[in-house]
């Protein structure tokens, strides 16, 4: 089936570029797609490339105070990553025809959706280590997915990322697993990591696909090819042995392995939780805002020094 | 208008090795190509992967379009015996 069907008739054209999804092509930017795929990829992408962006803040919070000089060196390249997922996913929403400039303001003005775990604070080192295991190992189940999602584009730049979050899972991985080895004082500073982090964790997956109000459409067009619950499932069912590896005890009571499904079973989520933080009233959104805006303005001469040198060397 | 808006994208192409072929790895932007280059190896080099890179700016770029793909491409539709394996060769001979 040609996706490109020379027609007029906005119906043939949708019909030939669902069918062709259905065979499992892959779309390019100048492909045509009806104009709900392309807004929704964009949505999709921009609030992804924001999550990596607003991303480096819970963890720049401890560059100056890593450890050890070792730390602090993995820790500033698993930043600079971030910043660099940011740039290839903004790179990727470019093709679907909107300026980075207009998605950055959106992102400063508060306009924008970024993922909810960002809104919780750092408070101690063992929290970089949960970053690092929870938060990148959920983003690598989902990232792992969309690098074989209908958009060429966007999936090219998930394949760049999956390679780099092993590195952000392992370095996160092995922080916990350190301190789970040392003193009461370590292992109780971890287990307290992983009692505040395991819950946003999950809800990284965003809402049961009952109350998802985008999935069908995504799933249709194969940008998404699990529900929010699956891939919620397969992050539980891989993170729990490895919890229980070092010693650290999962915050939930319910969590039980159920030999029918051959899946863990587990607790009620609390989505009440969930959408306060997406609508702005978890513990850090403001000051995730502002720092990002801060970031912004404070680079405002490196981004005038490399217009004005430009500019220089075209007049010499 | 802040000067950031300013800058046009470039498109970054990659040599993973000497001897391969460039491979495109995506954009950035950048006042010119200069910096560009030095955005394009913080972007997408931080880990070896090339040994040399390009940046094109991307307006250079001239694409053919998708839409005419069919009547484009269509010179080579019909001609197999481009192919070797258009060809029989005699039974039993291992190599030709």
């Amino acid at each position: 089936m040609d996706i490109n069907v020379k027609t007029d008739d906005v119906s043939e054209k949708e019909n030939a570029f669902n069918d062709s999804i259905q065979a499992g092509k892959v779309i390019e930017p100048k492909d045509w797609m009806p104009e709900k795929y392309r807004k929704q990829l964009l949505r999709m992408m921009s609030q992804h490339a924001h999550s990596e962006v607003v991303g480096m803040l819970p963890e720049g919070n401890w560059i100056t105070r890593a450890p050890s000089l070792a730390r602090k060196a993995i820790l500033i390249a698993k930043v600079q990553d971030e910043a660099g997922h940011g740039l290839y996913i903004y790179s990727a929403a470019e093709t679907l025809g909107m300026d980075r400039s207009e998605m950055i303001d959106q992102l400063l003005a508060g306009k924008a959706k970024y993922s909810s775990i960002f809104n919780y604070p750092t408070i101690s080192w063992a929290d970089i280590g949960a970053i690092g295991w929870l938060v990148d190992g959920a983003a690598i189940v989902n990232q792992t997915v969309l690098a074989k999602c209908s958009y060429g584009p966007y999936s090219r730049a998930m394949l760049r990322i999956c390679r780099e979050e092993n590195f952000h899972n392992k370095q996160g991985y092995q922080i916990l697993a350190y301190l789970m080895r040392g003193t009461q004082e370590q292992k109780a500073m971890a287990q307290d990591a992983m009692n505040r982090w395991w819950w946003p964790a999950l809800m990284m997956f965003g809402p049961s696909d009952k109350e998802s109000p985008n999935s069908a459409d995504l799933l249709k067009w194969k940008v998404k090819l699990f529900t929010n619950d699956d891939l919620r499932q397969r992050f539980i069912d891989r993170t729990v042995e490895q919890a229980q590896a070092i010693g650290l005890k999962i915050p939930d009571d319910k969590l039980k392995w159920n030999e029918e499904t051959r899946h863990y079973d587990f607790g009620e989520i609390n989505w009440d939780e969930f959408f306060q933080v997406i609508n702005g009233n978890g513990p850090c959104n403001k000051l995730r805002l502002k720092q990002r805006n801060d970031a912004h303005t404070n680079g405002q001469w490196v981004r005038d020094a490399a217009k004005a040198y430009a500019e220089k060397k075209k007049t010499n | 208008m802040d000067s950031n808006h300013q800058w046009p994208t470039w498109e970054v192409f990659t040599q993973k090795k000497q001897g391969a072929a460039h491979e495109h790895a995506g954009s950035v932007h950048a006042p010119d190509g200069e910096i560009a280059l030095l955005n394009a190896r913080d972007v997408y080099g931080r880990r070896q992967e090339g040994v040399n890179i390009w940046v094109v700016p991307s307006n250079a770029i001239i694409a053919s379009s998708p839409e005419d793909a069919g009547s484009f491409f269509d010179p080579a539709n019909d001609k197999m015996y481009r192919s070797p394996n258009f060809f029989k060769t005699a039974d039993g001979l291992k190599q030709i």
